[in-house]
């Protein structure tokens, strides 16, 4: 490798750009960071000015935001002693746990809509790409212009249409209503995406599979679905993205049973003043499958990001 | 192992017609070549057999059974890819296995089978590995091998030497042949290389513009082509075809070229008009003497032999001649012709005239 070489870049510009990088990545983390050690504030830390960096850590965000508190008499109190590390920090405040808050249940639906909405997307988004990749479609340029085109306008533009109509078909605040919904905002890019990553997976695959005497489905499900494992990936999470930071239809369309995570979280300022650390550990809890699910599949998702970018 | 027959077979893809009723018999065991130019229907004839395309219209016996609307899996037939098309997720080893898997045959009579397949081709060290990382030469031994492992009744080959680099491709011609050759299964190989194709084959279909132009042994088609297209496709250099104007009579044995008489084979079919005079350069006889003469143009040595070109009346020639003779450029030679090898086209349509030469060849086309 001589020093002119294109492909080995010099030392100095490795350093250069490696301090780029931690500081870019510095600068996108501190809001995050922030959020994460707000949850494990107390109210007061949380927004005494100027901003406290080195705080007493406390667990009262996280208790506060999976259980309802109320007010109790002193005699009471003192009559009924705390049973639990949880209940302690609760009577600081001269307060009793009355129940679970309802975040576990929103977290559940987020999860069940997120994680089953991108699961049918990908599901119908990878058979209509199929479809559209190898077989003779009549039109197949116009549907795709189609399904594109629902993507043409943010999707709220369309709320009260479909509020009315999720009324009249019973669909308002159930889950499977939220999932077909996430799921009809997500089916374009979808196949738009899936499209993209079959066409570059050859034909011939396939036929050599038909030949050796497989099914189309079987040649479908046995070669072209390893080959698309990355494409499906880096798909996946940008669905679920969408579906699981969604809020304005969630607003709209859900209150009780259906509710996801992101409509609730606001809610829990309302309850006995601002509470910031709450909120905060919502934020973080909230944002933790995301994460997880990113980092399960991100040998896929830098795959996918580069794709077509270099000639295999 | 089988007989292929192919019946007046078409395929249109909407408006384009990619292969025209086109008719040919393989014959259990040969090594059979479709050659023609890129675009000319025969990888389309070929997936057809394969049935990775259902014809329009038309017929494909494969040992007397008609298969042309059947889905590949039922036709036990195997293709080799161009690519090589190897499932790049499986090493080695499973994609060898992947054609018996499918057959549902059990697990230790696959791993003896794809070891003895191994085995045959050089590549039992290389089982293991990720197809990924192998040579083109590897990789063209392991599409083999996926295609001979499960002893289909024929073998379908497009251009599978074409991603080869040149000098490998030499190499691997002759392994393939010598593995035909061991194994005597019916073998459709589709090449734009007419070098290839007379090298290998048994027989050759020459394609062009989706119609087949001739069918049958390499000699056949070198010495007597049916078309004017075969005869420039065939060959290096190509046949010289010299165009005049003139009457051939049915059992005339000379022409009237530039007011000289030229012989040729007996004639079988009369024609006039504007005719062409078609002559391999190794057919053309130069001499001091001679009365149809022609200006020497260049001159291309080529080791034991040399391409002298003239120009004549009727146009460019080329002519082979051994080495030694020595030729000036602008000298002025006699030429004559094996008048035995000569064949006549007309000029319109392309086809050969019938003659004592190709009589035989053309009849039965």
């Amino acid at each position: 490798m001589s020093s002119f070489s294109v492909t080995e870049p010099s030392n100095r510009s490795k350093w250069f750009a490696g301090t780029l990088v931690i500081l870019y990545a510095l600068i996108t983390m501190i809001p995050l960071a922030w959020i994460m050690l707000t949850g494990f504030k107390s109210p007061s830390d949380a927004i005494s000015y100027p901003p406290k960096v080195v705080f007493e850590p406390t667990l009262e965000g996280y208790v506060n935001l999976f259980t309802t508190r109320t007010r109790q008499t002193q005699e009471y109190l003192d009559a009924n002693p705390p049973e639990t590390w949880y209940e302690e920090i609760v009577r600081e405040y001269d307060m009793v746990i009355a129940g679970p808050s309802k975040f576990g249940e929103r977290f559940l639906n987020s999860v069940i809509i997120g994680f089953g909405s991108t699961f049918l997307s990908i599901f119908l988004g990878t058979l209509a790409a199929y479809a559209f990749s190898r077989f003779k479609i009549p039109l197949a340029d116009d549907l795709l212009f189609f399904i594109l085109s629902t993507r043409m306008m943010p999707p709220i533009a369309v709320a009260i249409p479909i509020f009315l109509m999720y009324r009249q078909l019973g669909l308002s605040d159930t889950h499977l209503g939220m999932i077909l919904l996430y799921t009809a905002v997500n089916i374009s890019l979808a196949v738009w995406l899936l499209k993209g990553f079959i066409d570059e997976i050859p034909r011939e695959y396939e036929e050599a599979a038909l030949i050796d005497g497989y099914t189309r489905f079987q040649a479908f499900y046995k070669v072209v679905l390893p080959q698309a494992a990355t494409g499906i990936a880096s798909t996946a999470i940008f669905c679920l993205i969408f579906a699981w930071n969604e809020y304005a239809f969630a607003v709209l369309l859900t209150s009780g049973t259906a509710q996801t995570a992101p409509p609730f979280i606001p809610t829990i300022i309302g309850v006995g003043g601002l509470d910031w650390p709450a909120v905060a550990a919502g934020a973080t809890i909230f944002l933790l499958p995301v994460m997880i699910f990113t980092i399960l599949l991100r040998k896929h998702l830098l795959r996918g990001i580069t794709f077509g970018a270099v000639r295999k | 192992m089988a007989q292929i027959r192919i019946n007046n077979i078409r395929k249109d893809f909407g408006d384009f017609t990619a292969v025209k009723e086109s008719s040919f018999t393989i014959e259990d065991g040969e090594f059979f070549m479709l050659l023609g130019p890129s675009g000319c229907g025969k990888t389309t004839t070929l997936r057809m057999i394969a049935g990775l395309e259902l014809p329009t219209s038309g017929e494909i016996y494969l040992d007397g059974e008609e298969i042309s609307q059947k889905p590949p899996s039922q036709r036990d037939i195997a293709f080799v890819f161009q690519m090589f098309a190897l499932y790049p997720h499986m090493n080695v080893r499973k994609n060898l296995s992947y054609p018996l898997v499918s057959q549902g045959m059990a697990r230790r009579d696959v791993k003896a089978k794809v070891e003895e397949v191994a085995g045959i081709l050089g590549i039992t060290d290389i089982l293991n590995r990720p197809v990924g990382g192998l040579s083109g030469g590897d990789r063209q031994r392991v599409a083999l091998g996926r295609a001979i492992v499960r002893d289909p009744k024929a073998f379908m080959m497009d251009e599978p030497l074409g991603a080869l680099d040149a000098e490998f491709r030499e190499h691997m011609a002759e392994e393939l042949r010598a593995l035909h050759d061991r194994m005597g299964a019916t073998t459709v190989y589709v090449t734009h290389d007419q070098l290839e194709a007379m090298q290998m084959g048994d027989k050759i279909v020459v394609m062009n513009n989706a119609v087949v132009e001739q069918f049958g042994t390499p000699q056949e088609i070198y010495d007597k082509p049916a078309t004017m297209f075969v005869a420039d496709f065939i060959g290096s250099p190509s046949m010289n075809f010299l165009s005049f104007e003139g009457t051939v009579a049915e059992g005339a044995t000379s022409v009237d070229m530039h007011g000289q008489a030229i012989g040729v084979p007996r004639q079988m079919q009369g024609d006039s008009g504007k005719l062409v005079f078609g002559v391999r350069p190794e057919h053309v006889i130069l001499s001091d003497a001679g009365d149809y003469r022609g200006e020497v143009k260049a001159t291309e040595y080529l080791g034991t032999t040399q391409i002298i070109t003239l120009d004549t009346p009727n146009g460019e020639l080329k002519a082979r001649t051994g080495s030694d003779r020595i030729v000036k450029t602008g000298e002025r030679l006699g030429i004559g012709f094996e008048a035995p090898k000569v064949t006549l086209f007309n000029e319109g349509s392309g086809q050969a005239l019938r003659s004592e030469l190709n009589n035989k060849v053309l009849s039965h086309g």
